[in-house]
């Protein structure tokens, strides 16, 4: 096979795992232009990744759910609840730091499993469970900022989850060299992990891409990665949101991919009856992925909270809805079984990369909503139609 | 006019290729009777859904002559104009709405879209005298019972002016009263001047109503024998059944040497929780290392509830009894626990609970035992990709490769990776049900091989068919199932269809 008829097979074979990444390169290309290359500057695509922060995380979470063939809607101000939690025992219990954060965390992952338990145990619809808690954590969000309304944190260390980066060793013509050391390595490892996976599939005598094609992912992936560490270090380097968002990535898209339960996952999302005949406990798994998401969804009201540096009411409004359409724009489908934790993050990329895009250009709000609906129709025409296709 | 209400004069049948009906004659006589009868896939559904329109005019060949006309059916309501009603086995009725919107869904009577409810109730309750239902017309359907039901169904047909009656396995579901009310029924329609088809499955009912029987086998007709002459009985009837040779399509086990009892069940009974019904009397089965049992038994006879709940699977079964295998007595509450006492369930219905239509071979086949494949908890990916390959090779799977979804997949294609799955996890039991269910004959050649070579390996299987055929080409001790009973014990040596068949519609 020459180079070229392997590349079209591949693209076309893989055009449902590619498309998403070629419509993010196609919007940011479309912004950069009407921006004048405003949108790409360092400090723009900082910005752009920080703000996705807080609903990439619940975008990973959910996007599981739906995998499962379940919904939560009570993500949204569970987070915002969870972060004045957060602000309270820092700023009037007098927690340190180091305390609140796995407190919040425990806490999320409990409430998740409590869900989880109305869902599989007692065989409530989650549609209806969850709903029952977007009310519930409203009313507390409501309760517990009620008297002064808005709670300012005055925490350094807490406030830097949200606003603050990983520190510089040293400025190398105005670059960070600490960030610009973590993107070197972080493109040591890709290189020497794919090598390394190709030999290992070799010696199984596995059916492997050939070297020029190979050479050409390398290349290309460790490119765009050097490209955004470039980027990034010429304004103030990775921040810890990012640093946290990668770490969430790399752990759930493992266990996704690489482990029993992460498979058993799929199956039951793909059939709950087969998986059940498959000796997989379903009810398990439900409570897993509901105890997982009330976890994502902690640590998105912790990023949150720490960008705004203050609790509010009203934090967590329509985050559930937002994570949702990043999980669909990503791929996710409702039917069950199907979705990815890569997909889900740039869904979030890509709805995060619109909004900060139409916001430099000065896209008024109501237009600014209709836009992110279409995108949201056409990326579920395009799953639908590739999967026909495939069918 | 001629003495026949229906008749049904060459009709065929394919599909993609293989006669479900291959000239079919079929002559029913105004004002009787007439009882339809055969094995599982002998054609009765088929040639119902073809005179029902179910089966539109032009994808079949033949005429359907109905009180002296050519009919040409395109959908079924054209069927339901001419005065044809079906009563299928499974029941069309709307559970959570009341006995006289049940009665009147689609047919209400209105003006200008509102309901005249009190009418409605008022012509409702005409009905269900007819039927000879003394109910309240405002119960709610699902607080009836299943005999009740059925005459709700007939009532409704009733209702539409009709002049032959259809009855799919109408007293399948029914325990002996409600059946017994359903033939006088039949019989007071027939004083009216109503026909009736009945398929049934229960000889004696056949004996104690059919004025007339049509045999049909293997998509032929074998005979009609009428009442009024004595041909009805259940050895007539048997003989024209079954009355095929198993020729060499089940390949031979030369070596058979069997070991200890590996699985007993004894004193085994269900009842479901849901239905309010004994599905499971009493039941003993035994299996022995090295040797394939084989369930027979027609539909609803309880297989598949017997192997579902020996598999820890209850449903809303509540069980009783033991379970010993392998020596030790047992008690699973999940199907977790009887994989890992070594018991495997390939399904009968692969689509619906047996396979994971939106994963790929691979993902499918590793899925029942992935320990096998993973160190804590981190599946090894080469180790999986070798595993199914090496299933996909040893169970011949065509398909391109071990990335292809199994949706995609032929059916005998898709039942290779159902068995595949299973063997993976490697039991000592294998229960298979309706294994070759719906797939070709290659294929099904394909499964009697493999099926045998595991048994050389030292398996056990407990196969659960609705074709005889099978069940005696590959069984070496056959149980016969009948409302959830064990009707019988035959070795393979002395059992043959009719003493089967005989068991099987006590």
């Amino acid at each position: 096979m020459s180079f070229f008829t392997e590349l079209k097979s591949l693209l076309k074979n893989n055009i449902r795992d590619y498309g998403m990444y070629i419509a993010l390169f196609v919007i940011m290309l479309i912004f950069t232009i009407l921006t004048d290359g405003l949108f790409l500057s360092s400090r723009n695509i900082s910005n752009l990744l920080d703000s996705a922060g807080y609903i990439a995380v619940l975008a990973v979470g959910v996007m599981i759910v739906i995998v499962i063939r379940h919904i939560d809607l009570s993500i949204g101000f569970l987070a915002g609840f969870l972060g004045a939690i957060a602000a309270i025992l820092l700023m009037e219990t007098g927690l340190p730091v180091y305390l609140v954060i796995p407190i919040i965390l425990i806490i999320g992952m409990i409430i998740g499993l409590s869900t989880g338990f109305l869902v599989a145990n007692l065989g409530i619809p989650s549609f209806v469970a969850t709903l029952a808690g977007w009310l519930i954590f409203r009313g507390a969000l409501l309760l517990v900022t009620g008297d002064s309304g808005t709670l300012i944190i005055q925490d350094e260390a807490f406030n830097a989850i949200g606003n603050g980066y990983i520190p510089s060793i040293a400025q190398i013509g105005g670059l960070h060299l600490l960030s610009l050391l973590v993107g070197l390595f972080g493109i040591l490892f890709f290189i020497y992990s794919s090598i390394s996976k190709r030999k290992k599939m070799k010696s199984y005598n596995f059916e492997v891409v050939s070297k020029p094609i190979f050479i050409l992912q390398l290349v290309f992936v460790s490119a765009i990665m050097g490209y955004i560490t470039w980027i990034l270090a010429g304004y103030n380097g990775l921040s810890w949101t990012l640093v946290i968002i990668l770490l969430v990535v790399i752990v759930y898209h493992f266990i996704t991919t690489k482990t029993v339960i992460g498979r058993h996952v799929y199956a039951v999302g793909s059939n709950p009856e087969a998986a059940h005949l498959s000796g997989i406990n379903v009810k398990k798994i439900t409570l897993l992925v509901f105890g997982s998401m009330g976890f994502l969804a902690a640590l998105s009201g912790i990023l949150f909270t720490s960008r705004l540096q203050a609790a509010t009411p009203t934090a967590g409004t329509l985050f559930e809805l937002d994570a949702i359409a990043a999980a669909y724009v990503g791929g996710v489908s409702s039917a069950g079984g199907v979705g990815k934790v890569t997909g889900a993050i740039i869904g979030a990329i890509v709805m995060a990369t619109l909004t900060n895009g139409m916001n430099l250009l000065g896209v008024g709000i109501s237009y600014q909503y209709m836009i992110r609906g279409g995108v949201l129709v056409l990326a579920v025409i395009f799953d639908v139609m590739t999967r026909k296709r495939a069918a | 006019m001629s003495e026949y209400i229906l008749e049904m004069d060459q009709i065929t049948k394919e599909f993609s290729g293989v006669k479900a009906l291959h000239n079919v004659n079929f002559k029913v006589k105004k004002g009787e009777i007439h009882c339809l009868v055969g094995e599982n896939g002998a054609g009765k559904s088929t040639l119902m859904k073809v005179l029902s329109g179910v089966y539109p005019y032009g994808t079949y060949e033949g005429n359907i002559i109905f009180e002296g006309n050519i009919q040409q059916f395109t959908k079924i309501n054209d069927s339901v104009d001419t005065g044809i009603a079906i009563i299928y086995q499974e029941l069309a009725l709307f559970p959570d709405l009341s006995v006289y919107e049940n009665l009147f869904v689609g047919n209400e009577i209105q003006s200008k879209g509102v309901v005249d409810w009190s009418e409605t109730i008022q012509a409702s309750k005409k009905m269900l005298e007819k039927v000879n239902l003394n109910i309240n017309p405002e119960t709610m359907v699902k607080d009836l019972g299943v005999g009740q039901q059925q005459l709700i169904e007939i009532a409704k047909a009733l209702s539409k002016d009709v002049k032959l009656l259809i009855l799919d396995e109408p007293t399948a579901a029914l325990n002996e009263d409600d059946s017994e009310n359903l033939l006088k029924l039949l019989r007071e329609l027939k004083k009216q001047g109503i026909t009736s088809i009945m398929i049934s499955h229960k000889l004696k009912e056949v004996i104690a109503i059919a004025d007339n029987a049509t045999v049909l086998r293997d998509g032929n007709t074998i005979c009609t024998l009428d009442a009024s002459k004595g041909e009805v009985t259940e050895n007539a009837i048997i003989k024209n059944m079954v009355g095929r040779e198993i020729s060499d399509i089940y390949p031979k086990r030369d070596k058979k040497n069997f070991g200890d009892k590996i699985l007993e069940v004894s004193n085994w009974s269900a009842y479901d929780t849901q239905i309010g019904k004994q599905i499971l009397k009493n039941i003993n089965v035994n299996v022995r290392k090295g040797e394939i049992v084989g369930i027979a038994g027609l539909m609803g006879a309880g297989r598949t509830e017997l192997a579902q709940s020996i598999f820890g699977n209850p449903k809303s079964y509540k069980v009783e009894g033991t379970l010993i295998v392998d020596g030790v007595e047992r008690k699973f509450r999940h199907t977790s626990d009887a994989i890992k006492a070594g018991i495997a369930y390939v399904t009968e219905d692969r689509k619906g609970d047996g396979l994971f239509l939106a994963q790929d071979i691979k993902d499918n086949i590793s899925i029942g035992n992935l320990k096998e494949i993973a160190v804590s908890g981190v599946i090894n990916e080469n180790e999986e990709i070798k595993v199914a390959n090496e299933y996909k090779k040893d169970l011949t799977i065509k398909a391109p490769s071990i990335e292809q979804l199994v949706g995609n997949l032929s059916g005998g294609n898709q039942q290779k990776v159902s068995l595949g799955k299973w063997l993976f996890v490697k039991p000592n039991i294998l229960i298979l049900d309706e294994p070759t269910r719906g797939i070709d004959v290659g294929a099904k050649f394909e499964i009697y091989t493999i099926m045998n070579s595991l048994i050389e390996e030292g398996m056990s299987i407990i196969m659960i068919s609705s074709e005889l055929g099978e069940v005696l080409g590959m069984s070496d001790r056959i149980y016969v199932m009948a409302e959830g009973e064990i009707k019988g014990e035959l070795l393979a040596e002395e059992a043959n269809q009719e003493n089967i068949m005989q068991l099987a519609t006590q």
